[in-house]
């Protein structure tokens, strides 16, 4: 127990200290920690699914609170959440399957645990899909109740069995379940790229002229997929100001041979009727459709609309949030350094508060974001295939629960 | 010496590279300034525990090292070392994994000098060290300031410090930086970056700065800023630690160590900078640079150190708009009004129609209705009643202001202090409860010494004071004691011996702008002063430059004569005067600069060749023509001054010079010339003779015009065989 709370601890001043940069490595060390901490985890004898419910609630908290701008972190909380959730009903179906087959189970459990839970799971997800978590607005009100009653059926269905060798071992399979389940999200995590990619080619074609801004592993991946199914295609990159990551992508991407065109930010108006298509990649993509990505992206997509040239955005589902923008747990922006915009001895002798009114004359202010709103958007491609933005509250809905959309405020409570 | 010698061979050696990368980077932290800018304040409490934007600056200065990647620091507490210490226990610092803090604690050390032999002794310091101070503010990345150090060690084993320094340009009305530190003077060479020259308390008013002619001895150019700060972040080699121990009078980091080494070419140990671009460093000095300083963070030119990321325990901060911090549990009136560039701290409330702007605002404070605060940082637990006005102050903990009281710009309020009711505090005044040590330093060159003598003062009675004070404010004996003074309780400090003058140099509030126009008005007194010196002074220009060297003086002087003769003769010959007035010019001009007669012919002389040479000519013939008028004209002139042969020889020699030097045209027309001069009387033939028969000990160089001139002589000499 101590050694974990030192890994989270450890992480959360990782966080706290903006160590971490990039919203997929933050979220697949954020899955690894929870899994590693659901695995130490000791659970009671009763409402198992509760108790781990609430000490990851705990966790991701502190997790969320230490850098709020990232919203990858609060989205695997989330998931983990959900899956905890969903492995709980599986288990609580089996067990009442295996009130007729007891004996069965039983030799199950010691013997083929690892196919069960992969098939129940899978089964149920499905199940939940189109059974319990309808996208009308009446059944999501309908719902609380029930799913936050789920937890209490489970444990009564346990006592009521009066077998505790059943109980124990259902306790087992439910850690069980939701670390297999954990270690399958971060596997999706971590392929998210190759997923993506392989949509490529349905999307480039022959002789055309893509548009980026800055720098994206996704869109890098995405972009060298196509050219190795040979497809001939141009790139230009936006340099991406004021990090000018635009450069560097730019020459990685002429280095695998791909024929890339440099401008900058301010000149993709210019540019754009030159293109047919805008991929860019994504910080976060919010409930409603909106886009949280590195500044610069909504004067892109401004100047896409006006054009007609269709505006892509490639983005893992671990950034999609289940939050929309408005909430007040979002922290949309992030203010950098000035430093990155200009060199702070050239600009010393503006910022002296020696003399004058003691204000600064000069305030420079570096965001780090900007948001796209979804009507701007044409199509998200993510690891599950390509999607309109009106669709992915429904996304949304598959991945996560909504009893989960505020870890703190419950949590706290 | 033994030690160094040892050491240095152990880096240089062949497995210096095995080494290097296996020992950790340690850093030493001297969580004491010693010195007393910060009193009274700091009577009470660390510097380092000072809260910068509601964080104890050391915060930052430790959340700095560790993502800097050091990994082992030593922390050397000095003053008030027990706080410092129960701090650190109370924090995290002491049990993180990657990140090993530990206390070095010592009751006499009066200066950084001593703590470092200290350390010395303690021997802990195994490799390259980073040397800051517990005061320092700052994102930058080490790496590639580590690099370079390691690289230049292993090339030079003599390169014994990195100093980072960081642009910034100092006010040229008042000559301090922006962060209220003297302008700085520092010669770099730019190619190695080493330093060669450090002045940080240069005369402003005598307006010069002497360097070594020497340092361009070996290299061919060396560049003098007065816009670089210096950060005071070394990285050291551990032979920093033993010339400390050698040189027991080392006290100060810059004042002795630093010149110490650039002026001691014995050793040849070498200081080179690095230069940061991006990234920000700086160190809390006196209250300027706190006011400055704190004004950065706020405006994130440290991130991430900035108040709404959590590098340190403190509460959920929120950044708005206009660049204002909030805690999420303050209590701000809906009429209150929250200005620019402010943070406030958790759990403060604010009362209706109250401005706040510019300000820092600490923790659990309560601030009335009506009050007006700009430019302020309150710390924690401060009590402002109704209607309160403050502008450019500190606020130290748990001061209690009453109604309508006001404080004026650069007022420190140290500890608990208590203003009463519609009490005005006067501009530049600092308020503490304990009373002003008696003994003041008044030398400027003792200082250092005195200050760190007075740090055991401070450390050991002091805790007693501290005390008995409260004790009395207990008793409330203070509060009568002291009614008098603020109308509540402490003691106004009188300000030292450089008064009010000097004082708003470093105060938090800013230079107030008659002040500015003030500076500005004696700056230009100063100057007409200056300039009217230099224009008693003989024209500066080249003389200035050369006039270092001895020797050069005397043909220094010749060459000037001989420009001013010339400028005599051209005018004379421009406005036609007089041949007895060009005499009486010359002869004036002789006596000025201590010459001989035999100087004015050659002189002279030298000025008419040179405007016959000048005058536009085509061919040499033609040349040859216009000399010949000139001489023609003014040959009364020149005969004036041939009263002997040596004159005369003196003009052959130097229509000689000239032919080889300044006019080559005349080579060829030596002979000719020397014969015209010999037609129109003015060259004698004994004197032509005696020319020759002085060439003749001379090299064969020398001998060229002898040689071109040899017809002329032979016929001079027939000439006179002839006559014989």
């Amino acid at each position: 127990m101590p050694d974990v709370h030192s890994l989270v601890n450890e992480f959360v001043i990782k966080l706290n200290k903006r160590q971490l940069e990039g919203s997929k490595t933050t979220a697949k060390l954020t899955a690894e920690l929870l899994r590693s901490f659901i695995s130490q985890l000791r659970l009671p004898h009763s409402n198992q699914a509760g108790a781990l419910i609430d000490a990851v609630k705990e966790v991701g908290e502190k997790l969320i609170a230490a850098k709020p701008v990232e919203l990858a972190v609060g989205n695997v909380v989330r998931r983990v959440l959900h899956i905890i959730r969903e492995e709980d009903l599986s288990v609580t179906n089996a067990a009442v399957g295996g009130l007729n087959l007891a004996s069965e189970s039983d030799d199950e459990d010691n013997n083929g645990e690892y196919d069960h839970p992969v098939l129940s799971a899978s089964a149920v997800a499905a199940a939940a899909r189109n059974a319990l978590r309808p996208p009308s607005l009446q059944t999501l009100l309908d719902d609380i109740p029930h799913s936050a009653a789920a937890p209490h059926t489970s444990s009564s269905g346990g006592d009521s069995e009066g077998k505790s060798k059943s109980a124990d071992s259902l306790r087992r399979k439910l850690k069980h379940d939701v670390i297999e389940a954990v270690n399958e999200l971060i596997q999706e995590i971590s392929t998210c790229h190759e997923q993506i990619a392989e949509q490529a080619v349905e999307h480039i074609h022959h002789n055309e002229v893509i548009l980026t801004l800055g720098s994206s592993h996704t869109v890098k991946e995405f972009l060298l997929a196509a050219k190795e199914k040979n497809r001939s295609f141009r790139v230009f990159v936006a340099e991406g100001a004021p990090r000018y990551q635009g450069h560097a992508f730019a020459k990685e991407l002429a280095a695998r041979g791909l024929q890339t065109t440099v401008i900058t930010d301010s000149a993709v108006f210019a540019m754009i009727s030159h293109v047919n298509m805008v991929i860019v990649g994504a910080h976060a993509v919010m409930a409603n459709g909106g886009v949280i990505a590195p500044v610069g992206l909504n004067m892109v997509a401004l100047a896409a609309k006006r054009h007609a040239v269709p505006f892509a955005v490639l983005a893992g589902v671990h950034k999609l949030c289940p939050l929309y923008p408005h909430n007040p747990e979002v922290l949309l922006n992030e203010l950098k350094s000035p430093s990155e915009l200009l060199d702070f001895g050239e600009f010393s002798d503006c910022l002296d508060f020696g003399s004058g009114s003691g204000s600064p004359l000069i305030h420079v202010v570096n965001p780090a974001f900007d948001y796209v709103p979804p009507d701007l958007v044409s199509l998200f491609i993510t690891d599950t295939g390509g999607h309109n933005p009106s669709y992915i509250y429904r996304l949304i809905a598959d991945f996560y629960s909504p009893d989960d959309l505020v870890v703190r405020r419950k949590s706290a409570s | 010496m033994v030690a160094k010698k040892g050491s240095r061979g152990g880096t240089v050696g062949e497995d210096a590279g095995e080494e290097l990368s296996r020992v950790p980077l340690q850093a030493i932290l001297l969580a004491d300034s010693f010195a007393t800018l910060f009193r009274p304040i700091t009577l009470e409490r660390p510097k380092v525990l000072l809260p910068l934007v509601n964080a104890p600056m050391i915060e930052y200065t430790l959340a700095w090292l560790e993502s800097a990647g050091v990994e082992e620091v030593f922390v050397f507490c000095c003053a008030h070392s027990k706080q410092v210490i129960e701090y650190l226990e109370n924090s995290n610092w002491l049990n993180q994994p990657n990140f090993l803090v530990s206390t070095i604690e010592s009751y006499n050390a009066m200066s950084a000098g001593d703590a470092l032999r200290l350390i010395y002794e303690k021997n802990v310091i195994h490799g390259d060290f980073v040397l800051v101070t517990g005061d320092t503010v700052s994102n930058m990345p080490l790496t590639q300031a580590l690099k370079e150090h390691k690289e230049r060690k292993k090339r030079d084993s003599n390169a014994v410090m990195t100093m980072v320094i960081k642009q910034s340009k100092p006010s040229p009305i008042t000559h301090q930086s922006r962060l209220g530190t003297e302008e700085l003077f520092m010669a770099i060479d730019p190619e190695t970056k080493e330093l060669l020259y450090y002045e940080d308390k240069a005369d402003t008013s005598k307006g010069t700065l002497t360097l070594d002619k020497t340092m361009l001895l070996d290299r061919s150019s060396i560049s003098l800023h007065n816009d670089k700060q210096d950060c005071y972040i070394d990285i050291c080699s551990p032979e920093v630690l033993s010339l400390f121990t050698d040189n027991f009078d080392y006290q100060h980091l810059r004042r002795h160590f630093v010149k110490g080494l650039l002026v001691d070419d014995l050793m040849g140990y070498k200081i080179f900078t690095h230069e940061i671009h991006s990234s920000y460093a700086a160190r809390v000095e006196n209250y300027r640079s706190y006011d400055t300083i704190s004004k950065d963070i706020i405006q994130r030119w440290t991130y991430p150190l900035v108040p709404d990321i959590q590098f340190l325990q403190n509460s959920l901060t929120k950044l708005e708009r206009r660049g204002t911090y909030r805690a999420s549990d303050v209590g701000l009136s809906r009429s209150a009004k929250m200005g620019p560039f402010t943070v406030i701290g958790s759990r403060t409330t604010i009362g209706k129609h109250s401005e706040v702007s510019n300000s820092v605002i600490g923790e659990d404070c309560v601030i009335g209705s009506n009050v007006s605060i700009d430019g302020c940082y309150i710390w924690n637990k401060v009590n402002i009643e109704d209607g309160c006005r403050l502008k450019h102050a500190i606020v130290c903990d748990g001061v209690t202001m009453k109604s309508g009281a006001v404080l004026e710009a650069g007022v420190v309020l140290s500890f608990k202090v208590i203003i009463g009711q519609n009490f005005v505090v006067p501009a530049y005044s600092k308020v503490s409860l304990l009373q002003q040590p008696v003994k003041q330093d008044s030398d400027e060159e003792l200082e250092y010494a005195d200050n760190s003598s007075g740090n055991i003062e401070i450390t050991l009675p002091n805790t007693a004071d501290v005390l008995e004070e409260e004790l009395r404010t207990e008793v409330s004996d203070l509060q009568i004691q002291a009614a008098s003074e603020v109308g509540g309780a402490g003691f106004i400090w009188s300000v030292g011996e450089k008064g009010l003058e000097e004082e708003w140099r470093h105060s938090v509030a800013p230079i107030s702008a008659d002040r500015l126009v003030e500076i500005i008005k004696s700056a230009a007194d100063e100057l007409d002063i200056s300039n009217a010196e230099s224009n008693i002074l003989p024209p500066s220009g080249e003389l200035g430059l050369d006039s270092g060297n001895e020797s050069d003086d005397g043909r220094d002087d010749l060459t000037h004569f001989e420009n001013e003769v010339e400028a005599t003769f051209l005018r004379a010959i421009h406005e036609n005067v007089e041949e007895d007035h060009i005499i009486l010019e010359v002869n004036s001009l002789r006596l000025s600069y201590n010459l001989a007669s035999t100087d004015c012919a050659g002189a002279l002389f030298y000025a008419m060749m040179k405007y016959a040479v000048d005058t536009p000519h085509g061919s040499a013939g033609e040349l040859l023509k216009i000399t010949d008028g000139v001489i023609g004209k003014w040959e009364k002139l020149l005969k004036y001054y041939l009263l002997s042969l040596d004159e005369e020889i003196e003009v052959i020699l130097k229509f000689e010079e000239m032919c080889l030097e300044s006019t080559k045209e005349y080579a060829n027309l030596f002979s000719q010339i020397l014969h015209l001069l010999y037609d129109k009387d003015i060259l004698q033939e004994d004197g032509i003779l005696r020319w020759e028969s002085e060439k003749e000990q001379a090299d064969e160089s020398d001998k060229v015009f002898v040689k071109k001139a040899e017809k002329f002589l032979q016929w001079l000499k027939e000439a006179s065989e002839e006559e014989d």
